[in-house]
């Protein structure tokens, strides 16, 4: 169980998170939706102790959010796929597995993602979509309770992103509560149980996607989105 | 930590940079060593190319991976592992990579030579302080690095850094002594000496090589401080301060910073 009490984040002047309250309670898939710079990022930062808050606690598992060793819990998929260029797939992969033990589901992985293929290439070779399939890889590959995965898709070809779709959707029958941010609406349709919706770092909207498009009475969840946006910009 | 520098040091040394660095310091030292035939002059040749480009390139290509760790490293700090072990293990990494590749690119050049010559001290004070320059100035680049989101800033800082210490901090001195040079000014001069790592590397690698004749009467107050005991421990704990601090620093900024 995930639960944040009312945080806050400021950078210098600019005050990101106003007060956000949220709790993930139960498994399932939870889209954390918003525009740019509405704090999705910062706040999944926050959660995985990248970003400290300016107020507010983080709860895990009722406990207060301390020290390094409760991420061993956590998978965490970050929004840029960047890595030691002078290393090889295979190598980074290892990086990783000697930091936080050996990973049970590499292999299967690997193989899902097509990565096999260019494992023993330098990381520096590979193309922008390679690379986040070595992201995946790297995230995943531990079976963890929480998976948070910022942005999953970017560059990702067709192949690939069933194979997520399908890995996400395995992962939501095995209980595990996936928080995911996302700018493609044809995902959050398809896969999401909850939309959480961020505007200028408050949750301005948390439901279920039915919920969400009774109230805005629209044929789908891009259409009821783009209203949110809408109808905030006219208040 | 030692994980994370086993990995560090992998990386680095396969990257052609460091090759480049490699070879530069081995063409140079050869190429003193074969063209003038005596060690003792190759010694202050490679003292200046040392004292001017190890803190120059250790604090550019520093700063250059490091920028380049800051981009990935949240795959690493989303591990269960502490921000101290992560930047702590590429700090070392950074500096090892770059002390192996000063002292071999010295050191193997020497060994075809004139093998016995390694162990005379004058080499080993050269390539003691080719690494103590490395790894202090490592240190710096990548204090600076965590210090400054915004590269341009951060590198023109680092050059500037570097243009202080090696050179315009000579010209201050210089003139602070003319200037009072009716005064008794050796303890100045041996303190304003002890505040700046590459003057510090400089005049020890002077008396090294017994040129301190040269330098008259403050050249004597030198000697007799750097031979004794105790000069030798204030300059051992001098550049110990300029490790820990910057590395305080460093890792202070580390803990606090927001990624």
């Amino acid at each position: 169980m995930i639960e944040f009490k009312n945080i806050q984040k400021k950078f210098g002047k600019q005050h990101v998170l106003h007060g956000i309250d949220l709790k993930f309670n139960q498994p399932g898939i939870f889209a954390i939706l918003g525009p740019n710079g509405s704090g999705k990022t910062t706040l999944i930062k926050s959660l995985m102790g990248m970003v400290h808050p300016t107020g507010g606690q983080i709860l895990i598992d009722g406990q207060i959010k301390q020290g390094n060793e409760y991420r061993n819990n956590i998978a965490y998929l970050p929004q840029i796929a960047r890595f030691p260029e002078n290393l090889s797939v295979n190598e980074f992969l290892d990086f990783i597995e000697n930091i936080r033990g050996k990973a049970t589901r590499k292999v299967e992985l690997m193989t899902a993602f097509g990565v096999n293929e260019f494992a023993d290439k330098k990381l520096r070779a590979l193309s922008g979509g390679m690379r986040q399939k070595v992201n995946l890889v790297s995230a995943l590959m531990y079976d963890t309770q929480t998976i948070v995965l910022d942005e999953p898709t970017i560059g990702l070809d067709p192949v690939a992103l069933i194979a997520l779709k399908d890995w996400i959707r395995k992962e939501q029958g095995a209980g595990k509560t996936i928080l995911l941010t996302t700018h493609i609406m044809d995902i959050v349709e398809e896969l999401a149980d909850e939309i959480v919706f961020l505007l200028d770092g408050k949750v301005y909207y948390r439901g279920s996607q039915q919920e969400l498009l009774q109230k805005t009475n629209t044929p789908s969840t891009e259409h009821a989105i783009a209203q949110l946006l809408t109808l905030k910009k006219a208040s | 930590m030692i994980k994370v520098f086993k990995y560090c040091f992998l990386d680095l040394i396969r990257s052609r940079w460091t090759i480049v660095y490699l070879l530069f310091f081995i063409l140079t030292c050869g190429g003193l060593l074969y063209l003038s035939g005596d060690s003792a002059k190759v010694v202050v040749s490679l003292m200046n190319v040392v004292i001017l480009l190890v803190p120059l390139i250790s604090m550019i290509y520093g700063m250059m991976y490091m920028y380049q760790v800051r981009d990935y490293v949240e795959i690493l700090l989303a591990q269960p592992i502490s921000r101290k072990s992560i930047f702590g293990g590429y700090v070392l990494g950074l500096s090892a990579a770059l002390s192996v590749s000063v002292a071999l690119g010295i050191l193997i050049p020497l060994a075809f030579y004139d093998a016995p010559q390694i162990m005379s001290a004058q080499w080993l004070m050269l390539t003691a302080i080719s690494i103590l320059l490395t790894v202090i100035f490592s240190i710096l680049a990548s204090w600076l690095v965590l210090a400054n989101e915004n590269r341009l800033k951060g590198f023109g800082l680092g050059l500037f850094i570097w243009l202080l210490l090696a050179v315009i901090y000579d010209g201050i001195f210089l003139v602070t002594l003319i200037a009072l040079e009716g005064f008794p000014i050796e303890r100045l001069a041996l303190s304003l000496t002890l505040l700046n790592p590459v003057d510090m590397g400089r005049v020890l690698l002077i008396f090294q090589l017994d040129y301190s004749a040269l330098m008259g009467y403050t050249g004597a107050v030198f000697e007799k401080f750097f031979g004794t005991l105790s000069g030798s421990l204030i300059i051992g704990g001098a550049y110990l301060l300029w490790i820990s601090i910057p590395l305080g620093f460093l890792l202070r900024k580390a803990r606090k910073k927001d990624f």
